[in-house]
């Protein structure tokens, strides 16, 4: 990226780490941040090290189909006779990559959508903003389930290919409005001022101010993310023979799990996908109290205190 | 032409509960005010005087609180007074102005309907009684009464401040508290402004406190004028002798910043520097980091606020007596 | 009404993109799906009806692709779906029109309960800020709002059905029954309907109670509802008039964009459920490779979507005067 103007400014560079301390200070110190935040760290332990996790391997249809839990196996066996605790945690991996992959593409085209139409203005921002409308009304997932049906099966690929190409609507809006009450702060008109090409003044001046935005777009969209391809899988149009956790649930509803005795094939991965979509809406919650500090819980301080 | 004392503020001190530790908005500050009295409080941005209005007037909400310090408004403490009480005297008795009509009329509501709620809520006036009352309060700021059933946003600007004003006199209260009411007008809607609720308050005898950043407007239209500076009052006296002979050096910036049109031409002169953090005020006075004529004394400790020649003025330089039997 | 010619604009703009998308994708895709289906056809229909779905589908090319996207448009506006397979030989626009019932009783009544408890609730936690509401339901909300939907179906369903025995595990009713308005017949619906409405409400609450609990709090932070307060009118009006009735529209804004949800959740309940219901047809359809049938089914969704988006606008417009002169 051959921006001339950054040999003249080396305070740009500084200003992103400056961003990034600010946040990790403030979800230290926010309790429900702190949640969501050690929730993730512990799912993205189990996709990184699930070999080293996980008893057995997931795949391994060798033991007692349909027991209970054991000492062995801590969640018990499908019906297949699978280990479901070592499938839990090596479908963490999926689901994580799902999460980020495709949330983090479609915070991407938030990004560039929202702000270029924010920015650019006029014809380029109406016809970005019906783009971005119509793309938001339309329901994801059965257009998702349309174009798995004609597949017969949606892979890993073309589930974050799709998922993120759909999904960045909501977050371009957000994202243009937001910018939209920028254009006319004093510390742009200054840089426009100064000369500074429009890309150094979206890239320096803008982005950085609205990092807790992107960070809370990209949080929605990974929990988006989760949930849409969970539901996918568990109907049967993710690749059944993936490891991941609605396909485990599609396996077991398939061998009617709950009313086999075997419930905790169908609630543990369940558990495992809420608990993954709660980490991101704590996040994105708690994101949204350390942006408008008015939403904070509000501490009452003793009189006494204060009086001099 | 002023009455008997009607206001009687005693040592009133709001806190801001901040992340930084608690922040003195409104500092131990003394005021009192008569019927058919206009006062003015001049400031800075952030010298606590719209904090101390809305002291006044019992509508601070968290995180700031009053925690000390006395309201004597009609013989009653506001300041103990429950909620029930408090709702029987608003309005009635006094009444609010805030600065921005934009954001201080519900935009979902009509005018008719804002007035009309505020009619139902003090009194047993009909419909019809309302509507008429409402109509003739926009015909005392010079609104055509056909603009009733607008809604906010269909007002320019300057009427929207003028339904504003009209509103508060519903019931001709005792008190109007007018918080910078003008700073959203251009000039020539300001004076023309500050000229009408100057006519309606001699016209139907009310009590004015009007904040105002702006010490050049008030000028001429109210009896007393008081300073703020940091949270704390500085001075006040009748506007004309502050204005002939300011005795703290804060006003003495603050007049020479507003050059008079008339006269011979003065060099612009600001105050340098900037106003103390109030989440860490100095020990000593306030102004002194940025005041010409400061010295030792100032930084010891607060000065005490002195009368000298009918004006409180808080300021060492006027203190005959010595630093240490001062205490 | 400019305002309601925009939004009928977008509502036909929207239709039109997702029934273009429709049109495309069979033909994108590698492979030829739709081939295959329509050797499940062959023989059964009448040769005009198997044109009809050749164009749709893009079989057998005779015809260039923007003459044949003409013909589809053309048949879609006169409501020509083609046969469905899953049912043969019912037409498409008869089984759709048969299932939309029973998704409009389920999901609409819950997701219209949803919205307006969600916000009540969300209403009052913030009016009592610090209150019991206030400070416990929102962490719980937080994460029940990411619960899956069919995952509460599953639980709900092992809790109640099997475990416990108190209502049925499927269906939207006894197969065995007639289906007629008799009394017995509904009330069976009715009972075969808790579960999956509960499910769906019990999930999407959770969104709504926090949206309106957060919208509140910036509206009470505003000045007009200050305002309200200072004019000493009941706090149960200042709580709906002045601020809920703003703090309701940046949710019912919400409402259009949260709709994905609350169609994939119906889509996903019905399933785990088998409630006879337009989701689960569609998946049905899928299943099926009846590709017809699932278009139509699409091009219904997207209908009660945008029908549903028309009505949220048309509520805002009522309740903000500012929108209607937008327009």
């Amino acid at each position: 990226m051959s921006t001339p103007s950054l040999a003249v400014k080396p305070v740009a560079p500084f200003r992103f780490s400056g961003v990034l301390r600010n946040l990790l200070r403030a979800t230290r110190r926010n309790r429900k941040a702190m949640a969501g935040a050690i929730l993730l760290l512990v799912f993205l332990v189990l996709a990184i090290f699930p070999g080293q996790i996980a008893p057995d391997d997931p795949s391994a249809e060798i033991f007692a189909p349909g027991m209970g839990p054991s000492a062995h196996h801590l969640l018990g066996t499908t019906a297949y006779g699978q280990d479901i605790l070592s499938q839990l945690v090596w479908g963490t991996r999926l689901s994580i990559i799902i999460a980020f992959a495709a949330g983090g593409l479609a915070t991407a085209l938030a990004v560039l959508v929202g702000v270029s139409a924010a920015y650019l203005g006029g014809i380029a921002d109406g016809i970005l903003s019906l783009i971005t409308d119509v793309i938001l009304v339309i329901p994801i997932f059965p257009l998702v389930i349309v174009i798995a049906a004609y597949r017969k099966n949606a892979g890993l690929f073309t589930l974050i290919v799709v998922l993120g190409a759909l999904g960045w609507s909501y977050g371009a809006r957000q994202l243009r409005s937001q910018t939209l009450s920028m254009r006319t702060r004093d510390f742009l008109e200054s840089a426009r001022v100064r000369g500074e090409r429009r890309l150094y003044v979206i890239l320096y001046e803008i982005l950085p101010t609205m990092t807790s935005l992107i960070v809370a777009s990209f949080l929605g969209a990974a929990l988006y993310a989760v949930l849409t391809a969970a539901g996918l899988q568990f109907i049967g149009l993710g690749d059944p023979n993936s490891q991941s956790w609605g396909t485990m649930l599609y396996w077991a509803e398939n061998n009617e799990a709950l009313g086999a005795g075997m419930p905790l094939w169908a609630i543990a991965p369940g558990i495992c996908v809420a608990l993954l979509g709660a980490a991101f809406a704590l996040l994105n919650y708690a994101f949204d109290e350390i942006s408008n500090p008015a939403l904070r819980p509000s501490r009452r301080r003793r009189r006494e205190d204060l009086s001099k | 032409m002023t009455g008997d004392c009607m206001l009687d503020v005693r040592d009133l001190t709001v806190v801001y509960d901040s992340d930084r530790g608690p922040i003195v908005a409104v500092d131990h500050v003394d005021l009192d005010l008569s019927e058919r009295e206009f006062l003015a409080i001049v400031g800075e941005s952030g010298c606590g005087k719209s904090t101390l209005l809305y002291a006044i007037s019992q509508l601070l909400s968290p995180p700031a609180e009053v925690i000390g310090g006395e309201v004597i408004f009609r013989g009653a403490n506001m300041v103990s007074l429950d909620e029930g009480r408090l709702r029987s005297i608003r309005w009635r008795h006094l009444s609010v102005v805030m600065q921005s009509a934009m954001n201080a009329l519900n935009p979902v509501l009509t005018v008719a309907a804002q007035m009309r709620d505020v009619c139902r809520a003090h009194s047993s006036m009909s419909d019809a009684e309302i509507e008429a009352r409402s109509k003739e309060v926009l015909r005392l700021v010079s609104i055509d009464p056909v603009h009733l059933h607008s809604y906010p946003h269909q007002l320019s600007g300057g009427m929207r401040q003028r339904a504003m004003i009209a509103m508060a006199l519903l019931f001709t209260p005792d008190l109007v508290i007018m918080d910078e009411p003008t700073s959203a007008l251009d000039v020539v809607a300001q004076r023309s402004l500050m000229v009408q609720v100057k006519q309606l308050q001699e016209k139907l005898g009310f009590a004015v406190i009007f904040v105002t950043h702006d010490v050049s407007l008030v000028r001429h239209f109210s009896d007393r004028l008081m300073v703020m500076y940091a949270g704390q009052l500085v001075e006040l006296g009748a506007t004309r002798d502050v204005f002939e002979q300011p005795l703290h050096p804060y006003t003495r910036g603050l007049l020479e910043a507003f050059p008079s049109i008339h006269g011979p031409k003065v060099r612009l002169l600001g105050i340098p520097g900037a106003p103390p953090d109030l989440a860490r005020p100095p020990a000593g006075c306030r102004f002194a980091p940025r005041c010409p004529s400061a010295s030792e004394r100032c930084l010891a400790s607060v000065p005490r606020l002195l009368t000298v020649g009918g004006i409180r003025v808080r300021c060492v330089i006027h203190d005959q007596v010595p630093a240490e039997v001062a205490q | 009404m400019r305002f309601v010619a925009r939004r009928l604009g977008f509502f036909v703009v929207t239709l039109w993109a997702a029934m273009t998308t429709n049109f495309l994708i069979p033909r994108l895709m590698p492979g030829n799906a739709a081939l295959a289906m329509m050797s499940r056809y062959r023989g059964r229909l009448n040769p005009s009806s198997l044109r009809a779905i050749e164009i749709a589908f893009g079989v057998n090319n005779h015809q260039s692709l923007v003459r044949a996207y003409f013909t589809y448009l053309g048949n879609i506006v006169r409501g020509r779906f083609g046969v469905s397979l899953t049912f043969f030989p019912d037409a498409v626009t008869h089984d759709v029109l048969q299932a939309l019932p029973w998704t409009l009783a389920l999901v609409g009544v819950t997701t219209i309960l949803a919205f307006v408890l969600g916000t009540l609730v969300g209403l009052v936690a913030a009016w009592r800020r610090g209150g019991m509401l206030d400070s416990v339901l929102p962490p719980i909300f937080v994460i029940t709002s990411a619960f899956p939907y069919f995952w509460l179906a599953l639980l709900s369903i092992w809790l109640f059905s099997i475990k416990l025995g108190w209502l049925p595990t499927s269906g939207g009713y006894n197969v065995t029954d007639n289906v007629a308005w008799s009394w017995a017949f509904i009330s069976d619906a009715l009972e075969h309907s808790i579960l999956p409405a509960a499910t769906i409400l019990v999930t999407s609450i959770g969104g709504w109670i926090l949206t309106m609990r957060n919208n509140m709090i910036s509206v009470l932070a505003e000045d007009y509802v200050r305002m309200a307060r200072a004019k000493g009118l009941s706090p149960w009006r200042v709580m709906w008039s002045y601020a809920g009735r703003n703090a309701i529209l940046p949710n019912l804004t919400g409402f259009a964009m949260s709709l994905g949800f609350v169609v994939s959740g119906a889509i996903l309940v019905e399933f785990v459920f088998n409630y006879p219901g337009v989701g689960w047809m569609f998946l049905q359809s899928v299943e099926n490779q009846d590709y017809a049938l699932m278009q139509g089914l699409f091009f219904m969704i997207i209908i009660a979507v945008l029908t549903a988006i028309l009505a949220a606008d048309a509520a805002t417009a009522i309740l903000d005067p500012r929108t209607r002169d937008l327009g």
